[in-house]
């Protein structure tokens, strides 16, 4: 891909990962209350994780969205990659939280005193689905993009 | 103690405010929304050293927390923008304003001021103060009280610089490296507001330590996302494609040879 569908691709993949995390807190730690500030069987490796992620999740907001102005001040933004890029994004990052934080680092539980399978199920289903969407996406930009160049 | 604080804020205002007298007597122009910055910033500081918060905050953890944000992220943030290294080079007689961007220059200063540097003494001050005994061992000993205050706004304000600073630094790394420095700075503070949610430091009960560490993490998310746009709008405008155009080779503008330093925006506009 040229630079331009790069960056709008990146720009999303940013958003989406922020986005996540800002949903991720926002819903399921201050809304619900589902996900607990800390478990306290929580190892430093998670909370170690968590942080990385807090802060990263929003840096990616914040500048996925300078990102985006700068490429509309271009002209170049390209609506297509962009929430392809998205779509990946926010679906990694909750796959990521799922599989990973939540149960190899054991940050916390999606929601307590509750069985838990059709929860963990749930979220990491989404999570593919959101990945695979974007993908899709991005596959058929991509197409459309040589079809048109050749 | 208090007063001590005071007395040095006061002092700060006094000073830019006169230097910035100086700058227009002789012709020059200093922007007003520089120094309102500058006494805004004190005046947050001042919230968080004199008065009724500083009084609570002898006794409550959740209390001190605040002015630890306030003295700490806000008041660096407000400070750093209102730009007081230029003044300082243009109030000045020439020979000393010469001394200053020499000992500017200096490799301690540079050392200091590297975001590297400032990231891990303000960080580790902050997990020096909480994970040991200092935090209990302030309220016993004024000295080390003013100490640890000094401190907390001193590393607050280099690394603030450190990442948006708009005054003189030749040698600052460029934006990728800042923003690294940032996201991991950021990380082990909301690591150690949660950290302190389960372990509050010495001398502080638990419900005070869950309370103050949950203020730590959101209330330090409010001003990292302060600190985020600033450094963003920074990018923004120096990778403006229009101006890039007219100034002609793509270095960045912090990095051009003979162009040592940045006025910041707002002083540009107003002088030319």
């Amino acid at each position: 891909m040229s630079t331009v569908p790069r960056r709008n691709m990146l720009s999303g993949v940013l958003l989406g990962v922020g986005v996540a995390g800002f949903v991720d807190e926002t819903v399921f730690h201050q809304l619900l209350h589902w996900h607990h500030f800390y478990d306290k069987s929580t190892p430093a490796m998670g909370l170690i994780s968590d942080g990385l992620f807090h802060a990263g999740s929003w840096f990616c907001t914040v500048g996925a969205l300078f990102l985006v102005a700068d490429l509309r001040r271009r002209a170049a933004f390209r609506a297509t990659p962009w929430w392809g890029g998205l779509l990946l994004g926010a679906g990694a990052f909750q796959l990521y939280d799922g599989t990973v934080q939540h149960k190899l680092l054991g940050l916390h539980q999606i929601r307590y005193h509750v069985e838990l399978a059709p929860y963990d199920w749930t979220w990491n289903v989404i999570a593919v689905v959101l990945i695979v969407a974007g993908a899709v996406l991005l596959v058929r930009f991509r197409r459309a993009a040589v079809s048109t160049a050749s | 103690m208090p007063g001590l604080f005071g007395v040095a804020l006061l002092t700060a205002a006094v000073l830019y405010v006169a230097a910035a007298g100086t700058v227009r007597r002789r012709g020059r122009w200093w922007p007003p929304g520089c120094t309102t910055l500058w006494l805004g910033g004190l005046a947050t500081a001042a919230v968080a050293l004199t008065g009724p918060l500083a009084r609570e905050a002898h006794h409550d953890f959740t209390a001190h927390m605040a002015g630890h944000l306030l003295l700490g992220m806000t008041a660096p943030l407000l400070l750093v923008l209102a730009a007081p290294v230029t003044l300082a080079l243009r109030a000045l007689p020439a020979r000393q304003a010469r001394g200053l961007s020499r000992i500017l220059r200096s490799l301690p200063v540079r050392v200091l001021t590297h975001p590297v540097t400032a990231g891990v003494l303000n960080a580790g001050g902050l997990w020096v103060l909480y994970t040991t005994g200092v935090y209990r061992e302030m309220g016993q000993h004024p000295w080390l009280h003013v100490l640890v205050h000094v401190h907390v706004a001193a590393t607050g304000y280099l690394f603030t610089a450190a990442i948006i600073g708009v005054d003189p630094a030749p040698h600052r790394p460029g934006p990728r490296t800042r923003a690294a420095v940032l996201i991991a700075f950021l990380a082990a503070h909301a690591i150690l507001a949660k950290h302190l949610y389960a372990h509050p430091p010495a001398g502080v009960p638990a419900a005070g330590g869950r309370t103050g560490a949950e203020l730590m993490y959101y209330g330090g998310d409010l001003a990292d996302v302060a600190l985020i746009v600033v450094f963003c709008l920074q990018w923004y405008r120096s990778t403006d494609p229009r101006r890039r155009s007219a100034a002609g080779p793509r270095i960045p503008a912090h990095r051009l040879p003979g162009r040592p330093w940045r006025l910041p925006e707002e002083a540009r506009t107003g002088a030319e």
